[in-house]
């Protein structure tokens, strides 16, 4: 691979290089150099260019609700390892180091808060955590913050982040697509509005099972979404991949998502759509706490 | 002992024996010798092999059996099992998927709406059946039909048999996993009785994706597994050739699904797979159809319903302030 050649399209592509390290950062768009602390300002969004970086959890949710609004639900749900899983090294020491690699105890953050004052339910995954892998603490948290929707009456947020299902916990991470698509018919049900917000990457299990389901499909810039990985597709039909296949903005042209939407405005743009969709339907359920 | 026409790698020692007794009994025919004793020892230890063999599979050779070539289908099972199978075709989209098809039939004069996946038996079959691995189109076909008997209160059966949703830029382009997610939200509200059954390979959201039912079903050698062995064995191990490791740490196979609380009885298989006897395996998933049938048939719509979310709802094992949670 060519260090000096420019990318062919805007799917970003994640590797150790870039996760910023030390002061400065290279978009790797544009090739400008970034403070970090500027970066971090924009919420890892490269000023000029419009480059995502990821994001983690809790700086996302930080930025999303109004200051001193989120409440953290179910912190203390955490992968177990009901398969005894051993590959090169036992699962559970995958656990522990994924833990330390990334500050979090799960690859989902969830909770209640308020965005312009509109009350929602939020799962925000975080690639750091095992690249986002959907076991069964995942799951188990992303269908509590289904339910609390359903059960406080307000709108359901998630934002994904995830190379697909966890391998470790064998068919138990496919039942979680099961689990997750079953509570949202529930919510669906009731009529309550549920925004699925795409980065990069969401792939797999999870791309088939909640992330696609919302009411409203958003996605940053650049995210790759997609079921197959490229390498899959390659190795299955010796296809070659067209530039910025399962890009977002692939996805747009081709009719899955509704809009994509900058981290910078990702609040406001929520707000809008939930004024529409909710605020004035159920009048009752977003009056109270 | 009928001459195997396949035989998988660890059947090889049956593969010799069948052709020493052959070769046995050629001789006896032609220089009328009586060789009856020696006939009846090679007999013996063929069916000790057997007995052998098949009684300590591994996990990876009861994969090789799922993908046996002559392992039978979902549209054997039907031939076998229901009456006035019609096949409706089409997702009224795009395409007809031939890789999961479906229709109306009857299962014990009762009918019912049938979605299958299908393999196809020879190669020219193969690629019209894309191998059992359906696109987007085959989803939503499904989910007509799915829709179709719900609207005529007829239960749906589900046949299971791929190695997954087609992986291709098609796919991918007509959002595959659009079509699977949303049959997982349909199907656990669906208002019918269903019941899904996995005769070869469950392979991951492909599988899933005509699989959340009220009941699921399992043949003794199939598999049911988020990834393939395979593929699993490239990405932890670095090495597809670690398939078996991979197998077995997956925890694929019915006896463990059944243990874990995935599928909620194994149909029983001939000696050696289903292929061995159709007609007894058609017998054993007869008989499971109807009792799981009528148990469903019991139940109030709203009962229905709310067993099925409970128990996808409870599927999962995780920790909880210290304790192990299901």
């Amino acid at each position: 691979m060519s260090l000096f050649s420019k990318p062919q399209y805007s799917t970003v592509v994640v590797k150790k290089k870039d996760i910023p390290k030390g002061l400065w950062t290279k978009c790797p768009i544009s090739g400008e150099i970034v403070f970090n602390k500027e970066l971090e300002d924009n919420l890892m969004v490269v000023p000029k260019s419009g480059y995502h970086f990821p994001i983690q959890a809790r700086a996302r949710i930080a930025a999303l609700f109004d200051p001193n609004t989120f409440e953290e639900a179910d912190a203390k749900v955490r992968s177990a390892d009901p398969l005894k899983f051993v590959d090169s090294q036992p699962y559970p020491e995958r656990l522990k180091k994924y833990e330390k690699e990334s500050g979090l105890p799960e690859a989902v953050v969830c909770g209640t808060g308020k965005i312009h004052d509109l009350n929602v339910s939020v799962a925000v995954m975080d690639f750091r955590f095992c690249g986002g892998a959907m076991g069964s603490a995942s799951g188990e948290k992303i269908t509590r913050a289904i339910e609390v929707a359903l059960k406080k009456k307000i709108p359901c947020i998630i934002f994904s982040a995830s190379g697909g299902a966890r391998m470790q916990e064998g068919i138990f991470s496919l039942m979680q697509m099961a689990k997750t698509s079953a509570a949202l018919g529930r919510l669906a049900e009731a009529k309550l509005p549920f925004i699925s917000v795409l980065t990069h990457p969401t792939m797999g299990g999870v791309t088939a099972s909640f992330a696609t389901l919302g009411d409203v499909i958003l996605a940053e810039p650049g995210a790759l979404v997609g079921f197959a990985g490229a390498r899959v597709i390659k190795e299955t039909t010796k296809q070659t991949l067209p530039p910025g296949f399962q890009s977002a903005e692939f996805l747009l042209q081709h009719g899955l998502i509704d809009q994509i939407v900058s981290r910078l405005d990702m609040r406001d743009r929520l707000r809008d759509l939930l004024l529409a969709l909710y605020v004035g339907k159920l009048p009752a359920a977003n009056a109270k706490s | 002992m009928e001459k195997p026409i396949y035989t998988l790698e660890f059947e090889k020692p049956l593969r010799e024996l069948s052709a020493q007794l052959d070769q046995l009994r050629q001789r006896s025919e032609e220089n009328k010798l009586d060789l009856a004793d020696e006939i009846a020892a090679i007999e013996r230890k063929i069916s000790a092999t057997q007995r052998e063999i098949y009684s300590s599979l591994s996990p990876w050779q009861k994969v090789q059996i799922a993908r046996h070539p002559k392992r039978p289908y979902a549209l054997d099972y039907v031939e076998a099992l229901f009456e006035n199978f019609q096949e409706l075709h089409g997702d009224r989209q795009y395409n007809d998927d031939r890789a999961l098809i479906g229709g109306t039939a009857f299962f014990q004069g009762r009918a019912v709406m049938i979605v299958a996946q299908q393999k196809g038996r020879d190669t020219k079959e193969n690629i019209q059946r894309n191998f059992g691995m359906a696109q987007p189109e085959g989803y939503r076909k499904a989910l007509r039909l799915m829709r179709l008997a719900e609207k005529f209160g007829m239960p749906v059966i589900t046949f299971i048999d791929t190695p997954g949703a087609f992986p291709g830029i098609e796919s991918e382009e007509r959002h595959v996993s659009e079509a699977i997610a949303v049959n997982l939200r349909e199907m656990a509200m669906l208002r019918v009785p269903s019941i899904a059954i996995v005769v070869g390979e469950g392979g991951s959201g492909g599988a899933l994706g005509i699989g959340v039912t009220d009941r699921v079903l399992i043949f003794e050698n199939s598999y049911y597994s988020v990834i393939s062995p395979e593929g699993c064995a490239a990405i932890l191990w670095k090495d597809r050739a670690a398939a078996p490791q991979a197998a077995e740490a997956l925890k694929i196979n019915a006896d463990h699904l059944e243990k874990l609380g995935i599928v909620d009885e194994v149909i029983p298989e001939p000696f050696g797979g289903a292929h061995n006897d159709l007609k007894q395996s058609a017998d054993a998933l007869r008989y499971a159809l109807l009792k799981h049938l009528n148990d469903l048939r019991a139940l109030s719509v709203e009962q229905l319903l709310d067993t099925r979310y409970e128990r996808y709802r409870h599927l999962g094992v995780y920790e909880e302030a210290g304790a192990t949670q299901h």
